[in-house]
């Protein structure tokens, strides 16, 4: 095996280093790559179906479908991210051109009008994301001891995430400043993406993940193919297939009458402040009790969210409780996905490793939001959900099951 | 470079980007307040004593669009002279609909977070009730008698990852309480109960206090649904038409009637006579018209345009619904009329 990083220790997660509670500073320095990133992409995305009705002056109906279509393109760019990140040896470049990709977009943004003009600047912006996915967390990957990574994740999954809140807030407050300043939110949205992409460029090292070779290996898909790997994709993307969006338990939530109709994008807010708060805990778990487990018993928080809806007790305590849940659910499976699929491999294989996990969840959590589409409207949201947690907690039992060999199979990977 | 030269270089850059996006913003709000500050460039009634038969006689009720001082708030003008000068109420709207003793008016509340209510007003627009709707504004209308009120709104997904729009559309009591999302309604598609997954409904429009009709959208196609209150049904009577609304004599619906050009929607107005299913579809307006239309008379249509090169207004049009006569301007800088007829 190549070595990565001269310092990397070669314990192994169930024999964490005391003492060791820093992260790299290229984790953080990532991190605030993709705060002001978000900042950028949420702020306009929180005005965007305004601008489109009231300034464009759309019908709004059709655009949904159209950015239903955009999230699978994005989800299968991800591989090809994932893939030239290792091919070439250099990840941060790759990620550079997908924040890039998107920081264009934003430029193109302020002179599109029309749907047809607005929906391409979106699809560049969601091309752009889902390059520069993978590639970002191998860095993190590579730039981290294992027993540290489920930590590492968490801060920049709570960094990421603490962008995605201030973006909204930002957007909603300089059309309360200038009620016509859509172009305004745009034009701070740019300056965000240009931060983002000059953080990136400038202060993130290039430092190649793997020494390059003078010819080098064609990426083997087989390779990808480790036994870890292809076990934790079963894993994830069953379980994926039982995970039902948070907009339907919100709406579901919205159904019991446990609040009023406005304060509906606050749910949004209130699930990612529960996030980034426990993202870094929940990560020190995950490196302490093995990742796998913990990411199986992040779907445990998520059986509780569907149960607490499906009882509807006390209206306003349960959809505070499906915050906390759904916030813990996050924060224990979206960055630690990460951090053990990039274990589950070789080092050179590292980003397309973590791209396939990422890409198999997003599509098989598209199929499930489409097929629960199906059952909310032929049995009503709360037996729906009794359905659907019915069969999570079948599958719970088994996938924690394995649990403990994908740890195991995370450990012996130098 | 040295890592302290690319620190210093990024300083810089932040350093151009806030002074350069804060500028931008700084002008941006000082032009607003400029516009917004304007007095309107239309006539107006300068006493409200002298309120030319806009407060009480047959009016038109609409909001006005004017990049001016009374921008988004209500205008009344004549029946009798609907170019002629416009009065102001201090209420804004973004959508309205009204009778001669109720105004229902649908409005985005901005703040750090925006939302949006429904808000009845009495003949003096004194508030009645405020109930929170669940997305930005579309449509609403109110039963000839002024007893129920309905709307449409757009529900998005805020969140980056969260996939697209759909409409909420509900039916209330005026001063009381909601019938419910009529997606909950049962939905019968010629002659079968049927419970598509995607199922939106929009545009209602009242026939009695228990009678309306409105536009179900389902597997990428509309329908025109006749809709009871009172049994909770949607019941599919013809295909292909969007946002309905009744003539005063009961006996035709006037449409958009969808269709594509360069790859966009276009819609064209058009009337369904309910008895012989006749469509008229109206190609006398040139542009594309995203509105439910308002019958002024029983052979006027009434409907809002984007107002050429100036972003943000609007203009009432009319147009006859018996031939090909050009539609003409009616109300400029309005949107969403209201025809009132104490």
């Amino acid at each position: 095996m190549y070595i990565t990083l001269s310092d990397r220790p070669a314990a192994s997660p169930a024999a964490p280093v005391a003492g060791r509670r820093r992260v790299a500073p290229v984790v953080v320095t990532l991190g605030l790559v993709s705060l002001v990133t978000d900042i950028s992409s949420e702020s306009v995305a929180a005005i965007l179906p305004l601008y489109l009705t009231a300034v464009v002056g759309l019908s709004a109906i059709s655009y949904g479908l159209v950015d239903a279509l955009y999230q699978g393109v994005s989800a299968l760019v991800r591989i090809g991210g994932g893939w030239a990140a290792d091919r070439g040896g250099h990840p941060k470049w790759v990620a550079f051109v997908g924040y890039g990709l998107s920081a264009v977009a934003r430029f193109f943004l302020l002179f599109s009008t029309g749907l047809a003009a607005i929906s391409t600047v979106i699809a560049a912006d969601r091309v752009g994301k889902g390059l520069r996915t993978a590639p970002r967390d191998a860095m993190i990957s590579a730039a981290t001891p294992p027993e540290s990574l489920g930590h590492a994740f968490g801060v920049h999954r709570a960094l990421d995430t603490a962008g995605a809140a201030i973006g909204p807030l930002i957007a909603f407050a300089v059309l309360w400043w200038i009620p016509d300043g859509y172009l305004t939110v745009m034009v701070v949205s740019f300056g965000f993406a240009v931060l983002g992409v000059a953080l990136l460029g400038l202060l993130v090292p290039d430092r190649p993940v793997v020494e390059r070779r003078q010819d080098r290996a064609p990426v083997r898909w087989r390779e990808v193919a480790q036994p870890g790997l292809v076990r934790l994709l079963v894993v994830a993307g069953a379980l994926g297939l039982v995970t039902v969006g948070d907009g339907f338990l919100y709406l579901a939530l919205l159904d019991l009458g446990g609040f009023a109709a406005h304060w509906f994008p606050l749910l949004y807010v209130g699930t990612n402040v529960v996030y980034l708060t426990l993202a870094v805990p929940v990560g020190r778990l995950a490196d302490r009790r093995g990742k796998a487990k913990v990411l199986i018993a992040g779907h445990g928080a998520l059986l509780a969210a569907y149960a607490v809806v499906a009882l509807s007790l006390d209206a306003t305590a349960s959809t505070l409780l499906v915050l906390l849940l759904l916030g813990t659910f996050y924060a224990a499976t979206d960055g630690v996905i990460a951090a053990l699929a990039g274990r589950l491999v070789p080092d050179e294989l590292r980003a397309s490793g973590i791209a396939s996990a990422q890409t198999v969840v997003a599509l098989a959590r598209m199929a499930s939001s489409a097929a629960f589409g199906a059952l909310w409207f032929v049995l009503g949201p709360q037996q729906a959900l009794v359905v659907v947690g019915g069969v999570l907690l079948l599958a719970l039992p088994a996938a924690f099951a394995t649990a403990r060999g994908l740890d195991l199979d995370a450990a012996e990977l130098p | 470079m040295s890592q302290r030269a690319r620190v210093s270089l990024f300083l810089a850059l932040v350093f151009v980007v806030v002074s350069g996006v804060t500028a931008y913003a700084v002008g941006s709000a000082a032009d607003y307040r400029e516009t917004h500050e304007r007095t309107p460039s239309v006539p107006t009634v300068s006493h409200p004593d002298q309120d030319a038969g806009t407060s009480t006689g047959p009016r038109i009720l609409f909001r006005h669009t004017g990049i001016d001082e009374s921008y988004g708030r209500v205008g009344a003008v004549s029946l009798d002279d609907p170019s002629g000068p416009r009065s102001f109420s201090d209420v804004s709207c973004d959508r309205l609909d009204a009778t001669a003793e109720v105004t229902a008016c649908l409005r985005t509340e901005r703040g750090v977070v925006t939302t949006y209510s429904l808000t009845e007003y009495d003949a003096d627009w004194h508030e009645q009730q405020r109930v929170a709707v669940p997305g930005i504004p579309s449509r609403t209308r109110l039963s000839a008698d002024g007893t129920l009120v309905a709307t449409t709104t757009f529900v998005s997904g805020h969140d980056y990852m969260q996939a697209g729009f759909s409409t909420a559309t509900e039916i209330r009591d005026v001063g009381g309480r909601g019938h419910g999302d009529l997606e909950r309604f049962a939905l019968v598609m010629d002659g079968e109960r049927v419970t598509p997954r995607d199922r939106n409904v929009w545009g209602v429009t009242f026939a009695d206090d228990d009678t309306f009709y409105a536009t179900v959208g389902t597997n990428g196609e509309t329908h025109l649904v006749q809709g009871s209150l009172s049994a909770r049904t949607l019941t599919s009577v013809a295909d292909q038409v969007e946002c309905p609304s009744l003539s005063p004599d009961g006996t035709r619906i006037a449409f958009k009637q969808a269709s594509t050009r360069d790859g966009r929607t276009w819609w064209t107005p058009a009337v369904l006579d309910l008895a012989s299913g006749e469509r008229t579809v109206l190609d006398a307006e040139r542009a594309s018209v995203d509105d439910q239309l308002e019958w002024l008379d029983d052979h006027t249509l009434l409907y809002g345009l984007p107002r050429e090169g100036e972003t943000g207004s609007t203009d009432v049009w009319a147009l006859d619904t018996r031939g090909s006569v050009p539609p003409r301007l009616l109300i400029a800088q309005a949107w969403s009329p209201a025809v009132v007829r104490p």
